[in-house]
């Protein structure tokens, strides 16, 4: 690479990793809890967990257990109704004062007696909530999401432009070198150079699929605003449903147009993933790939019959697929033991990076880093 | 490219390699992929975990 080049690339690994470190070092220390909420929220104390009952104890019907919920929080409107594939006893509902409420509820009942479970703690808790936050929205909500995607796209800038300039800082060196006899500052710089290359395809995964995740909002309001409401079209003008359909006989038929699929997710009139006229049906299957990409299904919430069948457009399956790329849940422990120790190492590579920085002294940062690159490798 | 290419590049190359089946493999199915995930993800993390923790056998005044 030409001297000039070098310098070029320098500037670019410069600045885009100093803008975002700070938030990319938040990033890995709240993300690190975050790998393992289920296990932190469990240790908490903070999960609700269905009774124990006979293996065969039989399912209540499902409009019994959002009577039991409306009957208990008078004045409410279903939202959704949800079920973990993990924890088939339980049903997950959320009301609230209108289906687009931002003060909404979140409650669960038991699948087989249809009786209210307790209320979970909002978000795992205090400090599962301070961490989730703290990397998904900045406690500003899509304005948050969008800047720390901001921030992701500088980490990939960062990482590339790290790739660049790989081979001029350690063409001398045999692989992962790192050169203890020399000042820490030579040793740091080693230190940046074989993590940084080590975790480099893991990083790019993670940094790319989290920015994302930060447009999440924004390609769903694009799905709502185009294909669901496409679908809504013919509906448009009539009066709202004022009686909804059995749940229990929508699921049945949902179930039917999606066969070897369950019903993960459901979203009542009016809330954001239906429209005002329909349930919206999200269908799961058990593949690893298919428990992810759910099919979406309108079922008229006047009828109870199935109005379309679809399939998610491109830009929410890139959405979907880069959840579980970025969150590291879909391999059991051992894959969120590599992704907590990538994580640690990502850790190490910003806090040399910032090091090598902040110790370039003024002799080091008067010399061009071509020169420097020489000097190194 | 020059000769240079294979010494600085061979690993990086087959760890990203490693990297990218073990991130797609969890993704495609259960059990067999999840431990062919576990190992070629678990490879890359031991490779990391060997130079950036490997410390040099102890000589008389070297720095720590």
């Amino acid at each position: 690479m030409t001297p000039l080049n070098i310098r070029r690339w320098s500037w670019i690994h410069k600045w885009s990793s100093l803008v975002c470190t700070v938030f990319m070092l938040l990033l890995c220390i709240t993300g690190l809890p975050l790998i393992y909420h289920h296990e932190i929220v469990h240790a908490l104390g903070n999960e609700v967990e269905a009774p124990e009952m006979p293996a065969d104890t039989p399912r209540a019907n499902v409009d019994k257990v959002i009577a039991t919920a409306l009957a208990a929080y008078p004045g409410k409107v279903m939202m959704y109704l949800s079920q973990d594939k993990e924890e088939p006893h339980v049903w997950a509902l959320t009301v609230g004062d209108s289906p687009t409420s931002n003060d909404y509820k979140p409650l669960l009942a038991d699948a087989r007696t249809a009786q209210m479970l307790p209320e979970p703690p909002l978000e795992g808790g205090a400090f599962m909530s301070l961490m989730f936050h703290l990397h998904v929205d900045l406690y500003a909500g899509i304005y948050g999401k969008l800047f720390l995607g901001f921030m992701g796209l500088l980490l990939l800038v960062a990482l590339v432009s790290g790739v660049v300039l790989y081979a001029p800082f350690t063409r001398k060196l045999a692989f992962g070198t790192v050169r203890h006899e020399r000042s820490r500052r030579v040793r740091w710089l080693d230190l940046h150079n074989v993590l940084g290359i080590v975790t480099l395809v893991w990083a790019l995964v993670v940094g790319a699929t989290g920015m994302i995740n930060t447009w999440a909002d924004l390609l769903l309001k694009v799905w709502q605003n185009t294909e669901l409401a496409e679908m809504t079209k013919p509906y448009a003008g009539l009066p709202p449903v004022t009686r909804l359909a059995s749940m229990q006989a929508a699921i049945a038929t949902a179930k039917q147009a999606a066969p070897g699929m369950e019903v993960g997710f459901v979203a009542f009139p009016g809330t954001a993933f239906a429209t005002p006229h329909h349930y919206g049906m999200f269908m799961y299957g058990d593949s690893p790939l298919t428990s992810r990409l759910p099919k979406p299904i309108l079922v008229d919430a006047q009828t109870g019959a199935v109005t379309s069948s679809a399939h998610l457009p491109w830009y929410l399956t890139a959405l979907l697929v880069s959840q579980p790329l970025h969150f590291g849940d879909y391999g059991g422990q051992a894959l969120k033991l590599v992704w907590a120790l990538l994580d640690l190492a990502t850790i190490v590579v910003l806090i040399t990076g910032l090091y090598l920085w902040i110790k370039r002294g003024k002799a080091q940062a008067a010399k061009p880093a071509e020169q420097r690159a020489t000097e190194a490798a | 490219m020059n000769r240079l290419f294979g010494p600085i590049w061979t690993a990086p190359i087959v760890l990203g390699l490693l990297t990218i089946v073990g991130l797609i493999s969890a993704l495609v199915g259960d059990g067999v992929w999840d431990a062919l995930s576990a190992v070629t993800l678990g490879i890359v993390t031991a490779v990391g975990a060997w130079y950036g923790l490997r410390r040099p056998k102890k000589r008389h005044g070297a720095r720590g």
